[in-house]
């Protein structure tokens, strides 16, 4: 009995260490050059970047809402930072690494018109199930909302994000079934000449 | 925004895909960027230590030197990099801080000199990180303070126009400033310590008469005694109004310490003077004389230890507090506890709480006089508890007290050094002043053969430049000149521009220019001279002259008051009133003129005055000898040595 709790304890004691010294490496430049759509010279501004905020290498949550939330002093992003770390963390291990960091960037940055709409269809797909409920885009509405924050010009009304859904599925579901799949996403914003016209935006942020 | 998470704004744009598809209104254009330059490396010499980073890093902070624009303005072009004649050790700081947005203070290095190269690259002290805020913070207060005793010592000066009040004040406060207050300081300190001393002789038992009991001396010598008290309460008395005079400000003297221990120490005679000997107050009219006790806190104005002590304990007032509180509660707790064990036992003197209250104040502070002891086993148990508990808690914050003593006794004494050497230092910095003013006047001299070798032409005195002064000092004395020659008032302007007759100079022999060399700003104390007229327009006219070959920058004002051109130094006409300090005894002859080729010996004087910074004075009162030779004998004029001013 106490071997086993002196065992646990150092056990215990070990996994801090672990934790506190995991340190993980990206794959080499050639590869992810050859997997993403960055050249080299961006790959490095953005390594040098991920690695300045996060020495150890990977991202966890928190410290992923604490970058987040410095764009955005006034609101509270943690919601939204939340869902964007689900997006980008592919394959699900709790901690966004450079390689996560830099596909997501790749398909948002340089991908095509489609790939940004999946992307972006992923990020409202909360479940990962192919449709988007009225819930989940609640949630994802309101923390888009929330990042504004209180003090706006015009104060927001509290149900302006479950009008903001309305208006939302009107356009997007076609029929009228309560969820929005990917293929009606894709058909209706490619129909919108706004969302089209934003879309171009990505183009040239790096 | 913090540095680092600049470079994730590519990553929070993107991010912003999010919104697009749910956005109902067109997003604005996004910002173009104009050059899309590659991130480059710059070079940052820094006293030859280079520094190299990405432009990037340093564009983090916009509002200090190297974020901005002003760095350009050390870009070297040969070596392609920016030049910083600073110390390298602390520029690793603040590079450091846009490394990683956190601005570090190094332990080692002197407050005064980080504070100077933050200052210097445009950031802002405050957002030094938490670790090591506190140590520059306490840094910064220690340095303050130096530099406020610093600047009360300056008060020590004495100020030309003080009032009488003044004067006494300074004299009370600081004894040492005059002989005077030295000897009130020695004299109302050994008054003390006479009152004090009869306080206390007063009580012992002097010899007595063998059929009567011992009497304390007091009553055996009253008069004696009450004459010594008088005497003392006098001086106090006097000593108290003086001050109460002298104070700048009466109301906050009344009610500093010091003043009210005076008052404290004097009531009890007036008092005691008041009352009759009446049988009911006289009681109290003893009590009183125990205040007389209090005279001797008048000791602490005279003992720079003493009042450290009481600043000490006002400034551990709080660890003070805590002695006290935990003691008083360990004292009930033990008191109760003692009493109820030893109630049990007979004929034990723990009648009450109260009265164990005194049985364990005696133990817990180890003193153990042993009138009340426990008798019962059970009352020894507690009262060896008791006395062991005493120990620790009695301990505990003396070591902070000490401590606090300690630190204000050495920053006292750290005061007193630096006052000592303060008188050495303001001697070498004076020492220093002259060497520069003399300085000015050679190169004044110098600068005048210059002038004189342009005319001249000759070489072998170019010999003579060569111990010429250094650029920088030439064109601080050059300033100093341009001074002079500004300050010239409007009337000797006048009297400069009316006369227009040219003159004709001759060159001078070296021999006359050499002892008789005197700078053109020459003094003149508005002396009556003759015939000034046509003398007015010798010099006059000499002066402008010289005037329209000059080219030297002075001011236009001062035409006349030109650098005098060593060919005809003459007195000027105007008479130049001199900022000297040490002036030359003014000979008669005193015309420091030469070689004029004029029919007029006199002197030229002018009655104006011209007021200059020049440190040569040379007096020239109306010359009566005539002076006609342009040979003259150098001996008189050579009496008009320059002398130094500190200027």
């Amino acid at each position: 009995m106490l071997t086993k709790t002196y065992l646990s304890l150092t056990d215990s004691v070990e996994d801090d260490f672990e934790l506190s010294t995991v340190c993980h490496r990206p794959e080499s430049m050639d590869k992810l050059q050859e997997q993403t759509k960055f050249t080299k010279k961006e790959l490095q501004v953005l390594y040098r970047g991920f690695k300045n905020e996060c020495p150890s290498g990977v991202v966890n949550e928190e410290n992923f809402k604490n970058i987040y939330s410095q764009f955005f002093p006034q609101g509270d992003s943690s919601m939204y930072a939340h869902f964007l770390f689900e997006a980008f963390d592919t394959n699900k291990n709790g901690s966004v690494s450079f390689e996560d960091f830099v596909f997501g960037l790749s398909i948002i940055l340089r991908g095509t018109i489609n790939d940004r709409l999946n992307w972006a269809f992923n990020l409202y797909d909360l479940n990962k199930d192919g449709c988007i409920t009225k819930e989940e885009m609640l949630d994802i509405m309101k923390s888009i909302y929330d990042m504004m924050g209180k003090y706006t010009y015009p104060t927001m009304q509290d149900d302006a994000p479950r009008e903001h859904v309305e208006s939302f599925f009107q356009k997007m579901d076609r029929n009228k079934d309560g969820v929005v799949t990917i293929d009606e996403f894709i058909e209706s914003c490619k129909k919108d000449e706004n969302i089209m016209q934003s879309m171009q935006l990505f183009d040239n942020v790096i | 925004m913090a540095a680092g998470v600049a470079a994730w704004l590519p990553f929070a744009r993107a991010a912003a895909i999010g919104w697009m598809p749910v956005a109902n209104l067109p997003m604005p254009v996004a910002p173009a960027e104009k050059n899309k330059r590659q991130d480059e490396l710059i070079v940052l010499n820094v006293s030859g230590r280079r520094f190299q980073t990405w432009r990037n890093t340093l564009d983090r902070y916009p509002d200090t030197l190297l974020g901005s624009s002003e760095k350009e303005f050390f870009y070297n072009e040969e070596t392609k990099e920016y030049f910083f004649d600073r110390d390298p050790d602390v520029f690793r700081s603040v590079l450091n801080f846009y490394r990683t947005g956190k601005l570090h203070y190094p332990r080692y290095e002197c407050i005064s000199s980080y504070d100077e190269e933050l200052a210097f690259f445009g950031i802002v002290p405050e957002i030094i990180g938490d670790c090591c805020y506190e140590e520059y913070k306490d840094r910064k207060r220690e340095n303050a303070e130096r530099l406020m005793d610093d600047q009360e010592d300056n008060k020590d000066a004495k100020l030309p126009n003080m009032t009488f009040r003044e004067t006494m004040w300074r004299a009370f406060e600081n004894p040492h400033t005059s002989t005077m207050a030295l000897v009130f300081y020695y004299v109302t300190g050994f008054f003390i310590a006479v009152s004090v001393i009869t306080n206390v002789v007063e009580t012992v038992p002097c010899g007595s008469a063998p059929n009567q009991k011992e009497v304390p001396c007091g009553e055996r010598y009253t008069v004696a005694f009450f004459c010594m008290d008088t005497a003392c309460v006098m001086i106090f008395t006097v000593e108290y109004l003086m001050r109460l005079f002298a104070a700048p400000s009466r109301y906050r003297f009344m009610r500093s310490v010091m003043s009210i221990i005076d008052v404290v120490a004097i009531l009890p005679y007036y008092i005691g003077l008041v009352m009759t000997d009446n049988e009911d107050v006289s009681g109290a009219f003893v009590t009183l004389r125990v205040f007389r006790v209090f005279r001797i806190f008048k000791f602490s104005r005279h003992s720079q230890g003493l009042r450290i002590l009481g600043y000490t304990l006002k400034s551990c007032a709080s660890e003070l507090g805590f002695l006290l509180f935990s003691l008083t509660m360990a004292i009930i707790i033990f008191a109760t506890v003692m009493f109820y064990a030893e109630k049990g036992s007979s004929s034990s003197k723990f009648t009450s709480i109260p009265a164990s209250f005194w049985y364990t104040i005696v133990t817990m502070t180890t003193l153990g006089y042993g009138d009340m002891v426990p008798k019962t086993i059970a009352g020894k148990i507690f009262g060896s508890i008791c006395s062991l508990s005493g120990v620790l808690v009695i301990a505990l914050p003396v070591p902070v007290i000490v401590s606090n003593f300690s630190r204000i006794y050495h920053q006292n004494q750290r005061a007193d050094k630096r006052r000592a050497q303060k008188k050495a230092r303001l001697a070498r910095i004076r020492i220093s002043k002259t060497g520069s003013s003399s300085a000015f006047l050679h190169s004044k001299r110098n600068g005048l053969f210059n002038e004189a070798l342009e005319l001249t032409g000759s070489t072998e005195d170019e010999k003579r430049l060569s111990k010429s002064t250094s650029l920088l000092e030439s064109q601080h004395h050059h300033l100093l000149h341009c001074l002079e020659k500004t300050t010239v008032s409007a009337h000797t302007l006048e009297l400069a521009l009316c006369h227009n007759n040219i003159l004709n100079h001759e060159f001078v022999d070296e021999q006359y220019y050499q002892q008789s060399y005197l700078e053109g700003g020459l003094q003149n104390y508005p002396s009556r001279s003759p015939s000034l007229s046509s003398q007015d327009g010798v010099t006059g006219t000499c002066c402008t002259r010289r005037t329209k070959k000059h080219h030297t920058p002075l001011p236009n004002a001062s035409a006349p008051a030109h650098m005098q051109p060593l060919t005809h130094t003459h007195t000027h006409p105007q008479g130049l009133q001199e900022l000297s300090t040490i002036h030359i005894q003014p000979l008669s002859t005193s015309r420091s003129s030469l070689n004029m080729r004029v029919d007029e010996p006199a002197p030229l004087n002018c009655q104006s005055s011209q007021i200059t910074t020049a440190i040569i004075s040379i007096p020239t009162p109306p010359v009566t000898t005539p002076e006609g030779d342009a040979h003259l004998p150098a001996g008189p004029t050579h009496q008009n040595v320059v002398k130094v001013s500190a200027l």
